[in-house]
């Protein structure tokens, strides 16, 4: 916590806080014994719906379909930073003919909902492998969040480095991607990462149009009726593997974050107030 | 424009739901985040914990999870049934709300935390000198601080909750998203009628992120 909004507790306080505490676990261990209890119920915890764990079958594909939702997560975020940089450096450009494009682009795919999006390459252009819309979408999405963000990024870097770079004799392009970007992408890593999360997530729309993700296999294996339909522990398992994947991606980032921030080379840029949260999607 | 003419009883209907979806989640998951900030920012570690580890867990899973989870899954523990609702569409519906209203509560959650984070220690400090509890230092002195900061990143996160609405339409909830798989059944150009759902999408989200940067511009220098 950076801020301290009370102080340390007194005896009585504690004493409060303990009671505090007590509710809230009573609360929760509530709320969680409920769930035990339906999940009794109606079976959950029958080993009938846990068989399919030991198969080795299904721990293969399972395997396939997580490779299958990196290899969409992979091309995406490859495609997305291209496509940002790109745009970033078309935002940031002197020729009005250049900049207003670029802006109308960014805005313009970021304010379409991907789903759309992924829909209207699907059933409308694209019309075959799904594999392609989906990373098409992210591509398009992503890459427009992120030319934002790199944008931000060029824009929050003194203006004395680009002033230097000139004062050396270096043209514009030579500006921009030997001094500006590369300060940029540094001090942005922590959101560029952040959105790369929200990138992995989003590949779990591929399973609207059919593409064979980790979700899509969910659903298949949960209808499985030799296992009882084992819908709630398939999706337990499932997000599972999602968090560990998103987790260890945060981590990344608050590694590299910690890292930067001993390394006097890195800017240390002015952070607008509440910015680092990423929005939803 | 012939496919939105000749189809505007599934358009119409369509954007109202989406419109209801959109208004009804916001609203609830505005409430639920800010009780999960409060849980986060407690004096108590339990509490803490419990909202952290809430924030994390939905934070990292994919909203079209949630979806899953809520549409196929949930059924099945029979809480509720599809006679509470009256019918499957009501459920769905039902299924979209919860899985929209617990996914963005979380960053709701997020948002508003960071904004309390802006508030400078010295504020806290001085309620406390005035002899104000906790609850009355939220309430009166550090949420109302905390809005300028937090009014345009939750003006985005809001504009993320009215796109992620769409996903409804991959779970049998009838909006905008869906629009395109019945008229494919009418035998409409899918193109043309999503581009026209695209249309409506940007006619709701530049105008809020318009409001953002303004507000964004506005606020920021009266402090």
């Amino acid at each position: 916590m950076s801020s301290v909004l009370f102080d340390v507790p007194g005896p009585r306080a504690r004493l409060r806080h303990r009671l505090y505490a007590l509710l809230t676990i009573a609360v929760v261990a509530g709320a969680l014994g409920f769930v035990v209890y339906r999940f009794t119920v109606t079976g959950q915890f029958e080993p009938d719906k846990w068989a399919w764990l030991q198969y080795e079958q299904i721990q293969l594909s399972l395997v396939e379909a997580l490779l299958n939702t990196l290899k969409a997560f992979a091309a995406g975020a490859v495609l997305a930073m291209v496509f940002g940089a790109i745009f970033a450096a078309g935002q940031l450009s002197d020729h009005k003919i250049i900049r207003v494009p670029a802006l109308v682009v960014v805005e313009l795919f970021r304010a379409v909902p991907l789903v759309v999006m992924i829909f209207f390459f699907h059933y409308g252009v694209l019309k075959g492998d799904p594999f392609y819309s989906v990373v098409l979408g992210l591509t398009l999405y992503n890459g427009s969040v992120l030319a934002e963000v790199f944008r931000a990024g060029v824009r929050s870097l003194p203006r004395g480095q680009s002033e230097a770079a000139q004062a050396v004799g270096m043209r514009k392009t030579q500006v921009m991607s030997y001094v500006l970007l590369p300060q940029a992408v540094r001090a942005m890593l922590p959101a560029i990462i952040s959105q790369l999360v929200v990138l992995l997530k989003d590949t779990a729309l591929g399973f609207l149009i059919t593409y064979d993700e980790l979700l899509e296999y969910a659903r298949e294996l949960g209808g499985a009726f030799q296992f009882d339909r084992p819908l709630v522990p398939v999706t337990l398992v499932i997000g599972a593997m999602y968090i560990a994947m998103c987790l260890l991606l945060t981590w990344l980032a608050t590694y590299l974050e910690k890292r930067s921030r001993r390394n006097k080379k890195v800017l240390k840029l002015e952070k607008k107030p509440a910015e680092d949260v990423v929005a939803a999607v | 424009m012939d496919v939105l003419l000749d189809n505007l009883d599934l358009y119409g209907p369509g954007f109202l739901s989406t419109i209801w979806l959109f208004l009804i989640s916001a609203a609830a998951s505005l409430v639920l985040g800010v009780i999960l900030a409060m849980l986060r920012v407690a004096p108590v570690p339990v509490m803490r914990a419990i909202g952290a580890t809430y924030v994390t867990l939905v934070r990292n899973t994919p909203l079209t999870l949630v979806f899953f989870f809520f549409a196929f899954a949930f059924p099945l523990l029979e809480i509720v049934t599809s006679n509470t609702f009256g019918s499957a569409s009501g459920y769905y519906f039902f299924a979209a709300l919860m899985a929209l209203i617990l996914y963005t509560s979380a960053f709701v959650c997020e948002v508003v935390r960071s904004g309390i984070n802006t508030v400078p220690v010295g504020q806290a400090e001085a309620s406390r000198a005035l002899g104000l509890t906790f609850g009355q230092m939220l309430a009166s002195v550090v949420l109302p601080q905390a809005t300028r900061a937090v009014v345009p990143p939750m003006m985005s996160t809001m504009i993320a909750l009215l796109k992620n609405s769409t996903i409804a339409a991959g779970f049998s909830v009838f909006q905008a998203g869906s629009i395109s798989l019945y008229l494919s059944e009418r035998g409409e150009s899918q193109m043309i009628g999503l581009l026209w759902v695209a249309l409506f999408f940007i006619l709701l989200v530049i105008p809020m992120s318009l409001l953002q940067r303004s507000l964004e511009k506005r606020w920021s220098i009266a402090r």
